[in-house]
């Protein structure tokens, strides 16, 4: 069987998220519930979700999911992992066996810290390290993939639609301030497991809708700064952007979607606000080969918040809505209805205007 | 016939709506997509939110929706009629070809994409509140009305409204001074005759939506038509 890298994949999908503002906890079953309405996006070949604050009593450890095609390759990873961590907790993945899910990998998970001595000798702050860590194991090690890496934050991926993946890996079980969702519809290649949304890098995760026409031209300016593009599907290439754009960078989550969804120069050339037509002007001018061309909808997970985005021309759909403490993202007001029957100012973000939603100072 | 949508695929609903004798009355719809899609002679009324492609090919029969809309309602319609009593997604009308949709509220992006007439049949798109960008993109025939009404704070119409438009006629209720148009189209006020055209579909549009149709004309109004001195040909090559 061809694995994504081998063949290309555009796809049309289904997304979805949920936020406390508060940052109470939201059982994973919400989010899950939200695929169902939405079930003909997705076909079955890949399906996905990132709870954040779903691990408080390992929050100060990365938490590191991983697949492994089989044992052996299990027993090295951890030999390389505990030779630059130290692993406070290693354990199976809990999942509940179900038709609608077969040929699962391995599928373990670490809360683990970097090595003081090895973080001191490469003089790397410990964010950098743990990325490139995953770097290497994923391009290196043959069998072995990290799908989640960040504190206090879980991915769960599965080929199968989303609903399915959600009872397998017992998200009712989890409980955080906030979830996102995926159903993916690949549809010129299998599915593997790996190639499910959401993709993440330390506390990043995405997930998409969509498919960018500007990948190679992302890709090709990205891996110049340590960045290995393993998977070839879009996707991933957003999130190492982000990670570049505002942690290295060091931008805000508006400039960086400025940068990804920039306006047409058209459109800046018509604002009035002069401030805001340097700055849109300086970060296109700075950052051109990081647009993002072609349809996307994401939905880009961190620490303590949510932010969504549609491509400048809006060619995928997206709404929001809210209730009390919550605010609600999904590709169809359908999946918003289900998890909040009474979601009230549900409303269309413009192409291009990102929705940032943080949860409140403390509360996470 | 009363038919309760939960749990229902859309093909075991719309088996439902087709068996029926009667009007149909849905109740807890929820994102079921092709609701009534190429239907004729019936009437639907919808609580709840239907799915995408709502009232696709649609043929004659009467949807009317008591919340929102999501994506492409009205997609490729051929004769009936959308009353829609919230907001709308975004390629509503797309590509339809006659009959006519009326939204209470806002419509997303690309309402009335490739919007065509055909012989006798000319389509009527009215929305009541904003629209976004691309508004009538590649409009080739019928009528767009954006009536903006509601919406103080938000620009009436999105960027690149009219994009590719070669045929039909698009009313904006604004002067549009802030609004930028393609040169391939010509906007300007509307006119005695324009007036009279664009009062028969803004009164049918009062009584569905209970508004002082006075007040509602009383504003000015721009139309946007094809330039036929600029049209779009040779674009690409001479021949």
């Amino acid at each position: 069987m061809k694995v994504e890298g081998q063949v290309r994949i555009p796809s049309g999908c289904a997304i979805a998220a949920v936020i406390s503002k508060d940052g109470n906890r939201i059982s994973g079953e919400m989010i899950t519930n939200a695929m169902k309405p939405m079930h003909d996006r997705s076909n079955g070949l890949g399906g996905g979700f990132a709870g954040y604050g779903i691990y408080p009593e390992y929050k100060d450890f990365y938490a590191l999911h991983l697949f492994f095609d089989q044992r052996a390759t299990r027993k090295s990873c951890e030999a390389f992992l505990k030779e630059r961590f130290e692993i406070v907790k290693s354990e199976i993945i809990p999942t509940r066996k179900i038709p609608e899910i077969t040929d699962e990998p391995i599928i373990w998970r670490y809360f683990v810290t970097p090595l003081t001595s090895i973080l001191v000798h490469l003089q790397l702050d410990e964010k950098e390290f743990v990325a490139r860590t995953v770097m290497k194991i994923n391009t290196e090690m043959n069998g072995a993939y990290v799908f989640s890496s960040g504190k206090n934050i879980g991915t769960f991926k599965a080929v199968g639609y989303p609903e399915d993946v959600g009872v397998f890996y017992k998200l009712e079980e989890y409980e955080g301030y906030s979830w996102t969702a995926h159903g993916r519809y690949p549809t010129n290649t299998p599915g593997w497991w790996g190639g499910a949304h959401p993709f993440t890098l330390l506390d990043w995760s995405i997930v998409h809708n969509g498919e960018i026409s500007s990948y190679d031209a992302n890709r090709r300016f990205i891996e110049m700064f340590g960045y290995k593009c393993t998977l070839q599907t879009d996707t991933e290439v957003i999130t190492y952007i982000m990670d570049y754009l505002i942690r290295v960078q060091g931008l805000t989550l508006s400039e960086a979607a400025s940068v990804i969804a920039a306006p047409f120069w058209s459109t800046i050339e018509q604002k009035t606000d002069i401030e805001d037509k340097h700055k849109h002007t300086y970060l296109r001018t700075m950052f051109p080969s990081l647009l993002i061309t072609g349809p996307f909808s994401i939905v880009l997970g961190f620490n303590g918040g949510l932010m969504a985005l549609n491509d400048r021309l809006k060619l995928r759909s997206m709404v929001v809505g809210e209730k009390d403490d919550k605010v609600f993202i999904a590709s169809e007001e359908a999946a918003i209805r289900t998890m909040e029957p009474n979601a009230e100012n549900i409303w269309a973000p413009a192409g291009g205007e990102p929705v940032i939603i943080k949860v409140k100072d403390g509360a996470f | 016939m009363l038919l309760n949508a939960k749990g229902l695929n859309y093909n075991v609903l719309n088996e439902y709506i087709r068996k029926a004798t009667d009007d149909c009355n849905i109740v807890q719809c929820c994102g079921q997509r092709f609701i009534a899609a190429g239907m004729s002679g019936k009437s639907i009324t919808i609580d709840g939110t239907p799915g995408n492609a709502l009232g696709a090919y649609l043929n004659g029969a009467t949807i009317t929706v008591n919340a929102n809309a999501q994506d492409a309602v009205g997609d490729t319609m051929n004769e009936g009629k959308i009353v829609v009593h919230g907001n709308i997604g975004d390629t509503a009308g797309y590509a339809m070809r006659g009959g006519k949709i009326f939204v209470k509220g806002n419509a997303g992006y690309r309402a009335g994409i490739h919007m065509k007439a055909y012989k006798e049949k000319k389509p009527v798109m009215v929305i009541g509140g904003t629209v976004g960008s691309f508004l009538g993109e590649y409009q080739a025939g019928g009528v767009i009305v954006v009536l903006g009404l509601n919406e103080k704070n938000k620009n009436i119409v999105g960027f690149f409204p009219c994009t590719g438009m070669h045929g039909g006629k698009v009313f904006i209720r604004s002067d549009c001074k802030e609004v930028k148009f393609p040169s391939q189209v010509t906007a300007r006020p509307a006119n005695e005759a324009d007036k009279e055209e664009l009062r028969v579909y803004v009164s049918e549009y009062c009584d569905l939506f209970d508004n002082e149709i006075s007040e509602v004309l009383s504003a000015p109004f721009t139309v946007i038509t094809p330039n036929s001195k600029t049209p779009y040909k040779q674009m690409y090559v001479a021949n």
